[in-house]
């Protein structure tokens, strides 16, 4: 099926090299088939798998792949390397005008999400970058999305600037720049129609736009989900009215996102940012390390690591350990652990992110339910003090007691105090493995497979 | 007959039993399905060939041929007497097909020439050029894989050794993997008149569900059957609004309430209008969802739950509209999208550009649903029903005729 990460593709030629001694060139050959298909599953363009293929080949030739103990891990490493070098190693910030006004025009295809990225964008650049941004409502042909803007504005309370959809959108253009100089508005956002970038009448329009005065940024908004045309509709774009950056979007989704390869191969415009969601703050900054990752299917392991930094605790880490370690690991700590967890996102997608999670069974589908975390929650809260430091002492009336506190059944407690007495199992064993007789044997089943 | 020579003549609208098959879907109202051709011809005629104004009486004949030669710009001889015969619909909507693929054509179809060109032997080489260009149609990996088996084994078994009518034999497996021996893919299931059938929307964000649904609602009134409109889509800004605006431009109703409100209420309120207003077709508009975000695809499936609870049989059709542009994750919000709603079609939006959509050939054959219309444009009328053969026919037109033209000059 597809959507299976190399990494998983490759397993199985690295079992069989994994008995030979030496990699020959034939192995090579055949990994990067896998390597290939796994690229164009993803969706990037097969002119740039191509080319991309046989960079990598080369280097995995070379001496220092073959003689290593893990071939199939060099492989990907170089793999994920070369991605990432395509990708553009640095992230790329946004260009502003010494003399505002400061005007960026966002064009694409229909459906992409100009609209909705024009108001994430006003919203990120007052945010965090301390900008007063104009929206300027420059679609006048697909029904309603003046309205559409003028809504967002009013969620964000940011000014829209509007003339109706019986105004050229140049004119409407050109207006705005002049009322965001009356206003000291210091950053124009121009949301312009969608069109086909074949469509030569509507690219003239937006080269005309562009002709009053040089924008500092042309964005490109690419969905992430596009596939193999990406490439001809960045190029068209590019060579009508010359893009500066693109911004992809929905990337919250599911899909590879070869997309983004793909066009920064051939454009060598950078990507700037990325929708990740519906909300108005959902726009990040690009990162081409995890794209890379995820166009793999290797997981993004910095991001987690990313997330769990930001939200974690250092000092309350060091506690908790201590507490594992003597076995004083209560509900009120659980529970800690618990929102440190939910702080960091969805739980489903914070699975994603664990690389050959999806190889555990039963996790690879797993649709992590919040609400069984707010009924754990609700349990634990239903709690007196006394038990959540002495499970032991829940006995039949106070299980009955917390069921009807937590508007949950007996079942349910049941279930809980056994997970909560299997996780101190574990605690348990993993300290004396440590303490005992070194770090050689501590090993949990299934643990191992977590992080290959 | 050849199975391009076969193609051509029933999408030129050469045989008159062939013609027929073609306008079954469009069942009844022959009045306005006249009217309607009309238009088409009128359109065609308009992108094809502006020396031929004189359009107004185009049932005759003869006017036909006119236009079919400054059209097509190739006319074999022997197949005069049968264009006698010609019927404007089925070739002016063939017209559109090539019209709106034109761009795909261009890239796609001069490829395939210039391969098969250079190419005058078909070998490995060959087949490894071919599997890439398909690849580079987003058909998929899995599915040219099979493609490919089968295109070397009729090539064995036929002992085809040069290029020459290779294309009309991948042609034929394209549309034979597409079709795998079913026939009607197309027809939507509308109840008899006075009954009540709901339409349901569904896809990701940006695919052009609402624009679709108002072109659809066109289509469907000139088939002289009343539509009402419900604003499902309480999420986006400025969705319901847009849905309005279509709903005017159509003449049908709108029934919405405000941003915001349970999509399900929204439909509860529109079957109860649509009964109460005795309308022949409900078309239920909804907010895009990336297939991934498991609370939404629940809202979705309650709104699904509240249509059938109101109307047994209902929805009749779950049409999820597809982007063409879209490559391999397609796949993904196909069999998600069929989980939750039970898909019933796919409406593949955006075919006028260069994306060829070559995954809907991958998601009719790993997961059986098949495409009932194409979005082929802009205006109000570029929505049409979904023909395997005229696609393929569309990717493949120039290089078809080429063949048909040498097989005349033999």
């Amino acid at each position: 099926m597809a959507f299976e990460g190399l990494a998983e593709r490759l397993q199985g030629t690295i079992q069989k090299i994994k008995g030979k001694g030496k990699v020959s060139e034939q192995d090579v050959k055949e990994m990067m088939r896998e390597v290939r298909r796994a690229l164009i599953e993803a969706d990037v363009n097969l002119k740039v798998v191509k080319e991309f293929v046989a960079r990598v080949s080369e280097r995995a030739v070379g001496s220092d792949v073959m003689k290593s103990l893990t071939p199939g891990q060099q492989v990907i490493k170089i793999v994920q390397e070369e991605l990432q070098a395509l990708m553009g190693g640095e992230q790329s910030p946004i260009k502003f005008n010494t003399k505002p006004p400061t005007v960026i025009m966002m064009v694409g295809l229909q459906g992409a999400g100009k609209t909705t990225t024009t108001g994430k964008l006003a919203n990120v650049l007052r945010k965090k970058y301390n900008r007063k941004p104009l929206l300027v409502a420059a679609d006048v042909y697909r029904p309603a999305a003046i309205q559409q803007l003028e809504t967002i504005g009013k969620q964000l309370s940011l000014p829209v600037f509007s003339l109706g959809n019986e105004v050229s959108p140049v004119e409407i253009a050109r207006q705005a720049i002049e009322h965001a100089k009356e206003e000291h508005l210091d950053v124009v956002i121009i949301d312009t129609a969608g069109r086909l970038h074949i469509d030569e009448e509507l690219m003239q329009e937006l080269k005309d736009i562009r002709g009053i005065k040089e924008p500092d940024e042309v964005f490109l908004v690419v969905d992430s989900m596009t596939g193999q045309d990406a490439v001809n509709v960045a190029q068209n774009f590019d060579e009508a009215v010359g893009i500066t950056g693109v911004v992809l979007t929905k990337l919250d989704g599911d899909t590879r996102g070869g997309a983004a390869l793909s066009i920064r191969a051939v454009t060598e415009k950078p990507i700037k940012f990325v929708g990740m969601g519906e909300k108005m703050d959902a726009l990040e900054p690009f990162h081409p390390e995890r794209m890379a990752s995820r166009i793999l299917g290797m997981g993004d392991v910095l991001s987690l690591i990313e997330k769990a930094q930001a939200e974690v605790d250092m000092d309350k880490a060091k506690e908790l350990e201590e507490k594992f370690m003597t076995q004083t690991f209560t509900f009120d700590d659980f529970i800690e652990q618990l929102q440190a967890v939910k702080k960091m996102g969805p739980l489903d997608e914070i699975l994603k992110m664990i690389p050959g999670a999806s190889k555990i069974k039963g996790l690879d589908n797993a649709k992590v339910d919040e609400k069984q975390m707010a009924h754990i929650e609700a349990i634990i809260y239903s709690m007196t003090p006394a038990e959540k430091t002495n499970p032991e002492i829940i006995n039949a009336s106070r299980k009955k007691r917390i069921a009807k506190g937590s508007g949950t059944s007996i079942q349910e407690i049941n279930r809980l105090l056994k997970q909560f007495d299997d996780m101190k199992k574990m605690m348990k064993q993993m300290t004396t493995m440590t303490q005992g007789k070194g770090k050689k044997k501590m090993k949990l089943p299934g643990l191992d497979s977590l992080f290959k | 007959m050849s199975f391009f020579k076969r193609l051509k003549a029933k999408l030129t609208g050469d045989a008159v039993e062939e013609k027929e098959v073609n306008d079954a879907p469009l069942q009844d109202a022959a009045q306005d399905d006249a009217d309607d051709k009309d238009e088409r011809i009128e359109q065609t005629v308009e992108e094809a060939a502006p020396t031929v104004v004189e359009t107004e009486e185009v049932k005759k004949q003869d006017e036909v041929v006119v236009v079919e030669e400054t059209a097509l710009d190739i006319i074999e001889p022997q197949q005069d007497e049968e264009k006698e015969e010609k019927k404007p619909s089925a070739w002016s909507i063939t017209q559109k097909f090539k019209a709106g693929l034109a761009k795909t054509r261009d890239s796609f179809t001069s490829k395939v020439n210039d391969l098969v060109a250079r190419y005058r032997k078909v070998d490995e080489d060959f087949f490894e050029e071919l599997e890439e260009l398909l690849l580079q149609a987003d058909v998929g990996i899995d599915t040219v894989d099979e493609l490919m088996d089968k295109l070397r084994y009729e090539v064995k078994r036929k002992n085809i050794k040069d290029t020459n009518g290779i294309q009309a034999v991948i042609a034929e497996k394209l549309v034979e993997i597409y079709e795998r021996g079913e026939d009607d893919l197309i027809e939507l299931n509308l109840q008899p008149k006075g009954e009540l059938t709901v339409i349901l929307f569904v896809g990701v964000n940006g695919v052009g569900k609402t624009t679709t649904i108002g072109k659809l609602a066109r289509r469907l009134q000139l088939e002289g059957r009343s539509v009402m409109l419900a604003a499902g889509d309480t999420f986006r800004a400025g969705a319901i609004d847009q849905l309005q605006v279509w709903g005017d431009r159509v003449g049908a109703e709108v029934i919405k309430q405000s941003e915001g409100s349970d999509p399900a209420a929204v439909m509860f309120d529109a079957i109860q209008a649509a009964k109460k207003r005795g309308v022949d077709v409900l078309i239920c508009d909804t907010a895009g969802r990336l297939q991934n975000k498991v609370n939404l695809m629940n809202e979705l499936e309650k709104v699904k739950r509240v249509i059938s609870r109101e109307i047994p049989d209902a929805p009749h059709e779950v049409l999820l509209a597809l982007d063409a542009t879209t490559g391999q994750n397609a796949l993904m919000q196909a069999k998600i999208f069929k989980e939750v709603t039970d898909v019933s079609g796919i409406v593949l939006t955006k075919l006028d550009g260069t994306a060829k959509g070559g995954i809907v050939l991958a998601i009719r054959h790993q997961l059986s649903i098949p495409v009932k219309f194409v979005g082929l444009g802009e205006q109000m009328d570029d929505l049409q029903p979904f023909d395997a053969e005229r696609y393929v026919y569309g990717l493949f037109a120039e290089g078809l005729e080429k063949e048909l033209e040498e097989a005349d000059e033999e």
